[in-house]
């Protein structure tokens, strides 16, 4: 083999023909050729969490994960979360609570969050503070992230 | 470049590949690879993906006791082992705080293993665990005592045609206990300084046997079996502690570096021994 190969990923649900060279990660193809941009580009380096995406259900950093190893596996970005125009009830709640700040980090704290509340619907301040405690928010907005799943989980904790 | 990505089935074919392409690297969670190839630290010609090798993906426990960890088990897999019990505890907890939730999901204890550094947190909890290492080359597999596995920082006994293929852990007695103690900047970061204990009693609830590595203190894993055997018979008393600590100490040999001058970290070391003897102690009710 001496060119990029051509395989299907399964993302949010659909199957997307791609090209990637073997070191390419998955967050340079989903930005670059597939133009979802949801999942950012902060550090490179697996720190920052910004580039977090669910594969099989559980959060990952995709710039640290080779695009080629993610055959057959199901990949899950911020864009999918949305259904038939309605947002996700973490989505919605990041928005009721006021969670954003400059919005970079927010798509990874979305997705570390859901992969939580999915196994665990009930989740406690504490486990919702060690999900996301690999997201790093610049504007320092924690509170009301946390807050925000709280809204979800019914567990107001800064009431 | 172009960079040519095998996905081998099994560690046979994987040890092939190797071969037929000597400047290729093997890729496990990739949570350290991948981020120095994305630094322009590395650049291998070709990458070996282990994500398809299924048999180097779980944790079993033999007949005689032993328990062996597959080299691809992630390290969120080992944290949430009801397997790993007794003196093993000290492997769970350390597989605990690596990193971050998204990092544990994917980064394996192969990997994090052969990369050989001393800042690792699984690294010093194989030496206090008596671990061996299972190492397949094309021909033969070998096993290397945990202890004699790191030669220096990023170093270890793997030659270039050879894969980590599995972790052995020897029989944990029932009265056996494993604490790891670190201490980070802040959660999620590399230690500072961190110190893996296992303690086994004797019948006569007597200190039987006792390990003690140190992670981020030298080049390598640090382990002073003299200063263990002063402790051996005994009850763990603070004076006889605060002796082994000191004399650890004496074999460190850490770094200056962001995340603490080699200087905080010698004062550092002896507290910390203390803090995870104490916690063993507690757990074993002495």
């Amino acid at each position: 083999m001496t060119e990029a190969e051509q395989f299907d990923l399964n993302i949010n649900g659909e199957v997307y023909p791609v090209r990637a060279d073997g070191a390419a990660t998955l967050l340079n193809i989903l930005r670059e050729q597939l133009g979802l941009t949801g999942a950012k580009c902060g550090c490179n380096q697996g720190l920052c969490g910004a580039c977090n995406v669910l594969i099989d259900g559980q959060a990952v950093r995709s710039c640290l994960v080779i695009a080629g190893t993610c055959i057959d596996r199901e990949i899950e970005t911020i864009e999918g979360l949305e259904k038939d125009g309605e947002l996700s009830s973490v989505q919605q709640a990041f928005l009721d609570t006021g969670a954003v700040q400059c919005g970079f980090c927010i798509p990874g704290m979305v997705l570390s969050a859901t992969a939580l509340l999915r196994e665990n619907p009930k989740a406690g301040v504490e486990e919702i503070r060690d999900a996301i405690s690999g997201n790093l928010c610049r504007c320092s907005g924690y509170v009301k992230v946390v807050d925000a799943v709280c809204r979800v989980t019914k567990n107001q904790a800064y009431d | 470049m172009v960079v040519t990505l095998h996905r081998p089935n099994s560690a046979h074919e994987a040890l092939r590949l190797k071969v037929e392409h000597s400047e290729s690297m093997f890729l496990a969670g990739g949570q350290t690879l991948v981020a120095m190839m994305n630094a322009d630290l590395i650049e291998p010609a070709a990458l070996i993906s282990l994500e398809n090798v299924s048999e180097l993906k779980d944790i079993e426990k033999k007949q005689d006791g032993s328990i062996r960890i597959g080299a691809m088990v992630r390290h969120a897999q080992i944290t949430a082992s009801d397997m790993l019990r007794d003196a093993h505890t000290v492997i769970r907890g350390a597989a605990s705080v690596i990193a971050h939730p998204a990092i544990r999901n994917i980064g394996t204890i192969g990997g994090a293993v052969s990369h050989g550094d001393p800042n690792s947190d699984l690294c010093p909890a194989l030496v206090a665990a008596d671990a061996r290492i299972e190492v397949t080359g094309p021909n033969q597999s070998r096993e290397i005592s945990a202890t004699e596995f790191f030669l220096d920082y990023l170093t270890t006994e793997l030659e270039g045609n050879e894969l980590l293929t599995a972790i052995i852990l020897p029989r944990a007695s029932a009265h056996s206990w494993g604490h790891y103690e670190k201490f980070a900047r802040v959660e999620g970061d590399y230690a500072t300084t961190s110190v893996a204990v296992t303690l086994a009693l004797n019948e006569n609830r007597m200190v039987d046997q006792l390990r003690i590595a140190l992670g981020a203190s030298g080049a390598t894993p640090i382990r002073v079996p003299s200063a263990e055997n002063e402790l051996q018979g005994g009850i763990l008393d603070a004076a006889s502690v605060t002796e082994a600590a000191n004399k650890i100490l004496a074999a460190c040999d850490p770094l200056d570096d962001v995340r603490g001058s080699s200087d905080y970290r010698r004062i550092l070391i002896p507290r910390l021994i203390k803090k995870a003897v104490t916690k063993v102690r507690t757990l074993a009710d002495l």
